[in-house]
């Protein structure tokens, strides 16, 4: 092998392992850790309107807020980590994960309209379960284990629906938090 | 211990004193010498894995680089005694862990690879 050819090939060689190593642990612990944290005052200010608009709405403002700090989290984790999110295998942990978080999105409209708003907690977070568990098959064990457990949270939300809103405060704020921590002491913030 | 300190400053001082001697190479216009301690494939595997994270285990880097115990540990060891990487072992309840970190003459090392193969590509298509 010219000097050259291996030269390029160690060059993609150590592109190749840094994208792979990098999705590895691209899911940000402590900005988890945030995310959990704002679904705990949700939970409690939307407890008392269950399941009306006013609730769905509390919801949505919750969920549009920890979206933007996921998002700000995994690009200052990716900066640190000197490469993009966008890159291989970033975007792929993002494509898996993002299409059943649009089928969540897009059931919402036809449930609620259908006054079946005791349903959604449950709908929510077997496909955020779902969602998580897609494409944490790129990232840390722990990462799919977490999915698991928002599927088990929905299935405990559909059997119990009265319960639906606290189990999003146990779910989106304590599997949040818990797993936040985890990856955060194992894979360096 | 002592031993393995020994490598180390052996490996500090010859990987700064190649970095050295690359400089020169280079504005002669000349190969410029690589690190042998991380041309191995697995061992260059190690070092970039852990430039883009704080720490690994053991097995996210033997499930990243698909390889061997026996292996990995090999090349570990020969980075650890060279000084590029530090490692730490300790137990989670009664479960062993052995955990990695990239040390700045690792980085070092790197950095410097990646510029010796630039400049060989670079020398190779000027020729």
């Amino acid at each position: 092998m010219s000097h050259d050819v291996r030269a390029l090939d160690d060059l993609r060689f150590i592109r190749q392992t840094m994208e792979r190593s990098a999705a590895f642990t691209a899911v940000p612990g402590w900005g988890m850790v945030a995310v959990g944290a704002t679904a705990f005052p949700a939970a409690w200010l939307a407890a008392s309107h269950a399941f009306e608009l006013r609730w769905l709405q509390i919801w949505i403002a919750e969920a549009v807020m920890a979206a933007g700090m996921a998002v700000v989290a995994v690009q200052s984790k990716a900066v640190r980590s000197g490469l993009p999110w966008t890159s291989g295998p970033g975007r792929k942990v993002a494509l898996h994960f993002a299409p059943p978080l649009a089928a969540a999105a897009l059931l919402t409209i036809p449930l609620f309209r259908a006054n079946l708003g005791s349903v959604l907690p449950g709908m929510w977070m077997l496909l955020y379960g779902a969602g998580v568990i897609a494409g944490g098959a790129f990232s840390v064990p722990a990462v799919p284990v977490m999915g698991t457990c928002f599927m088990a949270a929905g299935t405990i939300a559909l059997l119990l629906p009265s319960l639906g809103n606290w189990t999003m405060a146990a779910a989106f704020g304590g599997l949040h938090i818990v797993f936040g921590v985890w990856i955060a002491r194992r894979y360096g913030g | 211990m002592a031993r393995t300190h020994a490598a180390r400053v052996s490996a500090h001082q010859g990987s700064s004193s190649s970095a050295g001697k690359n400089r020169e190479r280079r504005i002669a216009g000349e190969i410029p010498e690589l690190d042998r301690l991380i041309h191995e494939r697995i061992r260059l595997g190690i070092i970039s894995a852990l430039a883009v994270n704080d720490s690994l285990s053991f097995n996210d880097l033997k499930r990243l680089l698909h390889t061997t115990d026996g292996n990995l540990s090999v090349h570990a060891r020969k980075l650890e005694e060279g000084g590029y990487l530090t490692c730490r072992k300790f137990f989670e309840g009664r479960i062993p862990h052995t955990e990695y970190r990239l040390t700045a003459a690792g980085r070092r090392a790197l950095e410097e690879y990646l510029r010796s193969m630039e400049e060989v590509i670079r020398i190779n298509r000027q020729a």
